[in-house]
């Protein structure tokens, strides 16, 4: 089953159209990698996708359930978008963790004031996923007192603890020092052996290759170029593709 | 008049200083911040009238406000001037920090970064919960300094009250001073304020610590 359903989506902020037609489906259990330069509308697709931007044209659906349609010409959303919430996490760049509160509340306020569990269960559960991510003994910590990679491992946790079917990475190493970034890989690396649906926006080439099942490459508000891994990257059938990933290249030396 | 009776009796105002003070507290701060959520309303006419009224009130005296309150009735309906003035004295005071305190919870709120929201937004919390749960808490610990000059110059705004005649400690001070022909209770009001303001200065540390629980 299509756990997400985006068909040509099309947004605009003012006379630039950041999303040209973009069409995405992401089953359940699959690892799905975006790339491309800045600016082509990587993070407005997931922005979009996770309804902090309404989109301009085009339909999307979660478990089957319409976001938004076109009714007579005119696009309308649901007016319930709270129900769609529940099906998706977003890991943001900059974490974006509550500051004033210790590392357990960051986790369990939501799902028990937003989705009214019993806060022992869900206590339960967050103490479990510390220990996953290695962060058992910060539980009452500040999000201030932690590292960066401890910070966006924490974020990973707050967004699994309320059981979305599909979790969203808006490149998630990118604020992070270089050495850091392998710790929030590895936890990554593991929600995709355990089939945790996931679309990762990402500047990692050889993360992308390594975790995802399928690779879309954007450039300019288009799919330019979707694939398996070895299809993107080894087997490259566009021109622009190919410059991209050899000036990705290059700029690793 | 000896410098003990000087004090008892302006001792008496003072209780009438820390009336205006704490009243003007207990109704600004609140008040302050409806009038912040009106001044950002999505009803352009309720935030333009909002913020006209915030420039009248922080762009003319504090002085003139005071006067106008408890003489205006009687000049536009004649009402008579009650006799008890703490009311007219209170409501005067109360607005203009009011329109302070909302200009100073309008730049908390604004400082706050767009990622709270965002992050609030997607793990399905409300509009309100988001306000009360996650930006508030937050904005208060930031505009906290500001809020404590405030204050301060609230202990020492309260000597304004003279101008309508409301017996505080600084109106006493005052007819003292004219009685008696002496600069002495002008220096005990001085010292009055000072320590007032130095208790004030010393809560306020005590409450900026107790916040400073996390780092930002």
């Amino acid at each position: 089953m299509n756990i997400l359903n985006m068909t040509n989506i099309q947004k605009s902020f003012g006379e630039n159209q950041v999303l040209k037609d973009i069409s995405i489906k992401v089953d359940k259990g699959e690892v799905v990698s975006v790339i491309g330069p800045s600016g082509s509308g990587k993070s407005t697709l997931l922005r979009c996708a996770t309804l902090l931007e309404t989109v301009d044209g085009g339909n999307f659906s979660y478990m089957g359930e319409e976001v938004c349609t076109v009714k007579n010409g005119k696009l309308v959303y649901d007016k319930n978008l709270k129900k769609f919430r529940q099906y998706f996490g977003l890991v943001f760049q900059n974490f974006n963790l509550f500051p004033h509160w210790t590392v357990l509340k960051n986790i369990i306020d939501a799902p028990i004031s937003v989705q009214g569990r019993k806060k022992e269960e869900v206590k339960q559960e967050a103490i479990e996923l510390l220990k996953k991510m290695g962060l058992e003994e910060k539980v009452n910590a500040y999000p201030g007192e932690l590292s960066g990679g401890q910070q966006q491992r924490l974020s990973i946790v707050r967004a699994l603890a309320m059981k979305p079917e599909i979790l969203f990475f808006d490149e998630p190493t990118s604020a992070l020092d270089p050495e850091l970034t392998g710790e929030v890989l590895k936890v990554i690396k593991q929600l995709a052996e355990e089939k945790m649906t996931m679309v990762i926006v990402t500047h990692e080439m050889e993360f992308a290759r390594a975790v995802s099942d399928r690779v879309i490459f954007m450039d300019g508000g288009v799919i330019v170029e979707e694939g398996t891994p070895d299809e993107v990257f080894s087997n490259t059938k566009t021109e622009r593709t190919k410059q991209f990933l050899q000036n990705y290249n290059k700029n690793e030396y | 008049m000896t410098l003990w009776t000087m004090i008892i009796k302006m001792g008496d105002g003072f209780g009438k200083t820390c009336a205006i003070f704490f009243l003007t507290l207990l109704f600004s701060l609140p008040l302050g911040m409806i009038v912040t959520l009106l001044s950002k309303s999505k009803i352009k006419i309720v935030a333009k009238i909002t913020r006209f009224v915030i420039s009248i009130l922080r762009g003319t005296p504090l002085m003139l406000q005071l006067i106008a309150v408890t003489y205006g009735p009687y000049y536009l309906f004649h009402i008579s001037v009650s006799r008890e003035k703490l009311i007219p004295v209170v409501i005067a005071f109360s607005i203009n920090y009011a329109a302070y305190f909302a200009e100073i919870y309008r730049s908390g709120i604004e400082s706050m970064p767009v990622g709270q929201y965002e992050a609030a937004a997607v793990l399905g919390y409300s509009k309100t919960q988001t306000f009360i749960k996650i930006i508030l808490p937050q904005v208060i610990r930031r505009i906290l300094p500001s809020i404590t000059n405030e204050i301060v110059t609230l202990v020492k705004d309260t000597s304004l009250a003279f101008t309508v005649s409301y017996q505080e400690m600084f109106t006493v001070g005052k007819q003292i001073a004219n009685s008696q022909t002496s600069f002495v209770p002008f220096i005990v009001a001085g010292v009055f304020y000072y320590v007032f303001n130095a208790v004030v200065s010393f809560v306020m540390s005590k409450v900026e610590k107790s916040m400073g629980y996390y780092k930002m």
